[in-house]
């Protein structure tokens, strides 16, 4: 694979998403072992670049490259120079400079993951960037871990029948995985009231309904996404209480997905809002199993960009 | 001393002259068009060009004063007269904004001290700092020099004071320019950069990006708003850079009924789409912001039906390092002087509809007559404000060829055809 960088979903092919799944199997037998480490990445330097909050997207790419040996380091953007109005090109350059081969980047603006990889190798400096959530835009390492999960509880993802439930404007994480998804062949529906469904989604292959109960009708997987908290109460939505009754999954709503459908979910969870508490606990919840997968995939890109045999430039 | 431009194709829209032959020049004023008209101290060859009367772009962000790192005199009247343009209008949000006397003033100095001839117009703002909530002194800034009133960039929102702003320009004899936005609906509009307000046309494009977007009908609206206000009011109001398919309707249809409304539109709003942004392009950011296909082949039948009454560029400088930014902080605009005449050669001419005769006219003569400017004709007796192009002429776009001193163009790299060769103001050549 020649791909240096990650940055989202859309341009990525059905066989490189492939590659990343299977790597990423392998990394979980890794993960599984007593000794978690390899010395894969050994020398190579990690750096996260959070310009927004996150807890498990962080926090799982330094375990899976330190899981593989990489040195790592973190910038926390309140503490850091961004704070005094350095530019995102001057902060990459100056951690380039420092001797950072790779950088994870969230922002809260799309795009921004593609504007730092736009430096490398322009100012003497080659690193790769991994898009760890860019604004509205997509978060790719999510859509593999989820893609990674449907595989392991359904084998294979052609042909799937998988509905996405809740806020589709806003998410990152609907765009990745709508756009993996139908890059693997799986049959998409896409469910939301009409203030968070763009009608422009009617452009790709997908369904679209704005009943909850048609979106799960006969669905392998029943994936929710967070519901941020300030779209709670206003244009977008009248109330959370609302959005529970109409969107919320529950276990009567499950029923009528396949008998063995599993339910996904981003996290962070609203319990009681997005999903009930008895089917967030329930048997069908694969919500941890998503978690642990996630560095595992992130193992796998890390390992793909950087290491390995191949793709070192 | 005179001047003879021999040889040329002489286009004139305003006395719907087209042929081959001479231009005579004497005192800085036009003394005749036509055959066999003698000799001259002097005489420049254009055989092979386009001969015209200088354009006049009625929508140029000029950066100065205060923002002269973006553009300065020096450099936007450079941009001008290697483009063919010998009169442009300039746009008051500087800083200070164009609202008072003095700022005109200094407009107009800087423009005799610092310039090349190119005649520059300041527009003044509609209200004191462009808050939109009190009127300038119009009396006085028309006297000092204003040309027309605008609200560009910080568009009024509130129907009173919109209303209120027609019935005073009225009394003055201004033509009241408008910036079209509804801001609730864009999220601020350019107050919105970077704090989360819309940066690109609503659609599938701005979908797959996870951009926030504007959308058309925000647009829609403002216009049917000034309008209506400006059918209401006898007052004349010009509606800046229409981008939408539904501006152009509204407009049609409020000229339909004898409103005293006129248009513009700028190259890069019939020429591009908003699939130029992909790879978030800060390069095709601006407000507002590139449409659809629809919306410019609207735009294109607007000037062949005459509803868009001219081009203009929406010239907006802004250094390199405020575009190499996110995409949502990058500031909105692009530069259009230099760019103006090959893309709407190939788009509305080689590609589209028009002939050069009518492309002179929404380049020129129209525009001036938008404004009641003194320009675009070459009747004897006007001054000789005259440019030669060369519509063949392939050229590549690169940072070092470009005059203005911000280089921010969606066209970059790109190769272009139709140049200007030579531009005179007042039978003075400025290139």
């Amino acid at each position: 694979m020649k791909r240096k960088h990650l940055l989202g979903l859309q341009d990525a092919t059905r066989e490189e998403i492939e590659t990343w799944l299977e790597t990423a199997d392998a990394m979980r037998e890794v993960l599984a072992r007593p000794i978690k480490k390899t010395p894969a990445l050994r020398g190579q330097s990690v750096c996260t670049l959070f310009f927004e909050p996150s807890t498990r997207t962080r926090a799982s790419f330094e375990m899976a490259a330190k899981t593989m040996s990489a040195d790592t380091s973190s910038l926390t953007v309140a503490a850091s120079s961004v704070s005094k109005g350095e530019t995102l090109k001057d902060t990459l350059l100056t951690l380039a400079a420092m001797g950072a081969k790779c950088f994870v980047i969230r922002h809260s603006s799309s795009g921004a993951p593609e504007l730092a990889a736009s430096y490398s190798g322009k100012f003497g400096f080659d690193f790769s960037v991994v898009n760890a959530g860019d604004g509205q835009h997509e978060h790719p390492t999510q859509g593999l871990l989820d893609m990674m999960t449907m595989r392991e509880h359904k084998g294979q993802i052609e042909g799937l029948n998988v509905c996405i439930i809740g806020d589709l404007l806003h998410s990152r994480v609907a765009r990745s995985n709508v756009f993996g998804l139908l890059t693997m062949g799986a049959n998409l529906t896409l469910c939301g009231p009409h203030t968070l469904l763009p009608q422009e989604f009617s452009a790709m292959n997908v369904k679209m309904t704005t009943n909850a109960d048609e979106a799960v009708e006969g669905a392998d997987v029943v994936m929710t996404l967070r519901l941020q908290n300030e779209r709670m109460n206003g244009a977008y939505l009248p109330s959370v209480r609302e959005f529970a009754r109409l969107y919320g999954i529950n276990a009567q709503r499950l029923k009528r997905a396949k008998p063995d459908a599993i339910l996904m979910h981003p996290g962070p969870i609203n319990r009681g809002v997005e999903i009930s508490d008895e089917v967030a606990d329930g048997a069908q919840s694969v919500i941890l199993n998503q978690v642990t997968n996630g560095v595992a995939v992130r193992m796998a890109v890390l390992y793909h960009l950087l290491g390995g045999n191949e793709g070192n430039e | 001393m005179n001047l003879l431009i021999k040889n040329g194709r002489v286009i004139d829209p305003s006395q719907a002259f087209d042929a081959v032959a001479d231009v005579l020049i004497s005192d800085g004023e036009i003394k005749a068009v036509g055959f066999d008209l003698g000799e001259a101290d002097e005489v420049f060859d254009a055989t092979g060009l386009v001969v015209a009367p200088g354009f006049v772009d009625i929508h140029v962000h000029g950066r100065t004063p205060g923002q002269e790192y973006k553009e300065d005199t020096t450099t936007l009247s450079a941009a001008a007269a290697a483009s063919g343009f010998t009169t442009i209008c300039v746009m008051p949000n500087t800083a200070p904004t164009i609202d008072c006397r003095s700022v005109v003033e200094d407009v107009l100095s800087r423009a005799r001290t610092e310039g090349n001839g190119v005649r520059i117009l300041p527009i003044a703002s509609v209200s004191i700092a462009a808050k939109n909530e009190q009127l300038t002194e119009f009396g006085e800034l028309k006297e000092a020099g204003a040309v027309a009133v605008s609200d560009d960039a910080f568009p009024v929102q509130d129907a009173d004071f919109l209303r209120r702003t027609f019935r005073y320009a009225k009394t003055l004899g201004l033509v009241t320019m408008l910036h079209c936005e509804d801001i609730a609906l864009t999220g601020g509009g350019h107050a919105g950069v970077g704090k989360g307000g819309g940066v690109m046309n609503e659609g599938q494009v701005s979908l797959e990006m996870g951009l926030r977007g504007m959308p058309r009908v925000s647009e829609e609206l403002a216009v049917y708003k000034a309008c209506a206000l400006a059918r209401d009011e006898g007052a004349r109001v010009h509606i800046l850079h229409v981008s939408t398919k539904g501006g152009v309707d509204v407009v049609r249809a409020f000229k339909a009924i004898g409103a005293p409304v006129t248009a513009e539109a700028g190259p890069h709003h019939f020429a591009l789409t908003d699939e130029a942004v992909r790879g978030y392009n800060t390069g095709a950011k601006m407000n507002p912001p590139l449409r659809t296909l629809v919306d410019c082949e609207a735009i294109i039948a607007g000037f062949v039906d005459g509803t868009i009454d001219c081009i203009a560029t929406d010239h907006a400088p802004h250094a390199a390092r405020e575009k190499d930014r996110e995409f949502d902080a990058a500031p909105f605009g692009i530069i259009g002087l230099e760019t103006s005449l090959p893309i709407s050669l190939r788009t509305l001419v080689e590609r589209g509809p028009l002939d050069l005769p009518s492309l002179v006219f929404l380049m020129s003569t129209r525009p001036a007559e938008v404004l009641e400017i003194d320009a675009g004709t070459l009747q004897p007796g006007a001054r000789a404000d005259v440019c030669a192009f060369d519509p063949n002429e392939r050229w590549a776009v690169t940072p070092e060829v470009l005059r203005s001193k911000s280089k921010n163009t969606p066209w970059m790299g790109q190769t272009l055809t139709g140049r200007a060769k030579a531009t005179w103001v007042a039978g003075k050549r400025v290139f």
